[in-house]
């Protein structure tokens, strides 16, 4: 009871005198002026010169700052200083990472016999169902590409894939991002897909020398084309800013989606290839008093569970841009061609 | 009030760069373990407590300018927008070198309680910086701030015994 009081009192002494700091700015010159005769003995006169005053100095590096962070969100020009000052940064960063691949690494060492033969032989059970599945999908394939040939469609690009591993996530709590050890000498570029053996994981958004920054698809904001499987119906899977949501915003409350559909991509926009599995519909309210449906799902790639992450090398061919043509036409085409 | 006729305890040593430099990066390292889940909204901020701890002892050595540069780093590390944890920082070292002469004579009690609102004026900055740019705003954020502060009573004590270690060697 005692002590506690004795804190508050020194919690309340403190703010007071955090308060008493704000003296005037002549204060900084003549201290002793200010303060009281106990204290004479531990001021000094400023006597040598030390150059601008804290509070100009605090002027000019805020306002630099400031200038920076304008010109980094507006225009992105600091993009080649970023990549020179990580440079400087990614050995921290790789010595950053050695504690966990050396947890990782010992944990490997240390797994039991018994825990190796039993994923050993889920995995070949798995590996011959697979190998039957692939089969399948392979006379598919051809097949497909066979009557494409026939009605003269453009075939799909095929993708190369590059693995990567994460070598860190998300550090800022603001975001969901992760950083995976191919840069641009591996040829990465922004704007290329990220995946896992299931679905979508996000999308290249910066590329470093060795690194290269992911956002992930449950980020704030994130938009990716999606297509219900199950009847086609196409819409666009935002983000929800956590790592277990997206949702479908703008749907009409009559829409065909139901609970548990798949989502894949559209492949409309360019950027993801279409028919990659994102998100499953978990959860939809529909409410006559809203224009729209309130559509909650869950991604289906392991947006913040795997190490092990697959980059889409290729870029998916876009049809020819067509001609130019008058702004007035084009206006009209996207009225009525719009979703 | 505060303690004032304290005296002064031990003679510290002659401060090397080195030791300030290696303090700085080993913060820096800190900051950029693999923090995941909840211990990432628990962390304290190394980076921004050992830059104060060096603004208000060596004001005269480590200052705004240098602040700012660590910010910059602190910057690219993080892979926030140019400029959100320099101009944080920047105010942190203000707020360091300013009330420098103060926090070195109070205990380590009273300190706390000032480096508290220091620092929650340094976190306030960045979110602001964060909700301007983004328009969002994660209060669980503000966590950190009391992990940093608490973090300032071991990370204090450390520097002042390393800075009194004496060479018994004779």
């Amino acid at each position: 009871m005692v002590s506690g009081a004795a804190l508050c009192a020194s919690v309340v002494s403190g703010v007071e005198l955090f308060f008493h700091s704000l003296l005037p700015t002549d204060y900084w010159l003549f201290p002793t002026y200010y303060l009281p005769a106990q204290m004479d003995s531990t001021q000094t006169f400023q006597v040598f010169d030390r150059g601008p005053s804290p509070a100009a100095r605090l002027v000019f590096f805020a306002v630099l700052s400031l200038l920076l962070m304008f010109v980094d969100a507006r225009y992105r020009y600091l993009e080649s200083t970023r990549s020179v000052l990580s440079v400087l940064v990614s050995p921290m960063q790789r010595l950053a990472t050695l504690p966990g691949v050396l947890w990782q690494d010992a944990s490997d060492f240390f797994v039991r016999q018994r825990t190796l033969l039993e994923e050993n032989r889920a995995l070949h059970r798995q590996h011959e169902t697979d190998t039957a599945q692939l089969v399948q999908w392979q006379s598919l394939l051809l097949e497909n590409q066979q009557l494409r040939n026939l009605t003269a469609l453009q075939r799909r690009s095929q993708f190369t894939v590059q693995f990567a591993e994460i070598t860190y996530a998300e550090r800022d709590i603001f975001r969901r991002k992760v950083l995976i050890d191919k840069g641009s000498t591996n040829h990465i570029q922004a704007g290329q897909v990220v995946m896992d053996d299931k679905g979508i994981v996000g999308q290249i958004t910066r590329v470093y020398p060795w690194l290269s920054e992911v956002t992930l698809i449950t980020e704030k904001d994130h938009a990716v084309p999606v297509q219900v499987q199950r009847s086609g119906l196409r819409s666009v899977a935002f983000g929800a800013g956590d790592t277990s949501q997206l949702s479908l915003r703008y749907m009409p409350v009559s829409a065909d989606i139901l609970k548990g559909d798949v989502l894949v991509t559209s492949g409309i926009d360019g950027l993801y290839p279409p028919g990659m599995p994102v998100a499953r519909v978990e959860k939809i309210e529909r409410d006559a008093a809203y224009p729209f449906a309130r559509i909650v799902c869950s991604p289906i790639g392991g947006v913040d569970k795997h190490r092990f992450l697959m980059i889409l090398s290729a870029q998916p061919k876009l049809p020819e841009r067509p001609e130019e043509e008058p702004a007035a036409a084009r206006a009209k085409t996207r009225k009525t061609g719009g979703h | 009030m505060a303690n004032i006729d304290r005296p002064e305890s031990e003679i510290l040593r002659p401060l090397s760069n080195t030791f300030i430099v290696a303090s700085i990066i080993g913060a820096l390292f800190l900051n950029g373990l693999p923090w995941g889940g909840i211990w990432l909204t628990l962390r304290p901020d190394f980076v921004a407590v050992v830059m104060l701890y060096w603004c208000t002892h060596k004001p005269l050595r480590v200052g705004i300018g240098l602040s700012w540069a660590i910010g910059i780093l602190s910057d690219v590390n993080d892979a926030s927008l140019f400029g959100q944890h320099a101009l944080s920082y920047t105010v942190l070292a203000f707020g360091g070198v300013v009330m420098s002469r103060r926090i070195r004579m109070f205990d380590l009690r009273e300190q706390t309680t000032q480096v508290f609102l220091i620092l929650l004026l340094t976190y306030t900055i960045y979110g602001m910086v964060h909700w301007q740019v983004n328009g969002q705003m994660a209060w669980s954020y503000f966590l950190g701030c009391l992990t940093s502060t608490l973090l300032w009573i071991p990370t204090s004590s450390l520097f002042q015994s390393m800075r009194q270690m004496r060479v018994d060697r004779e």
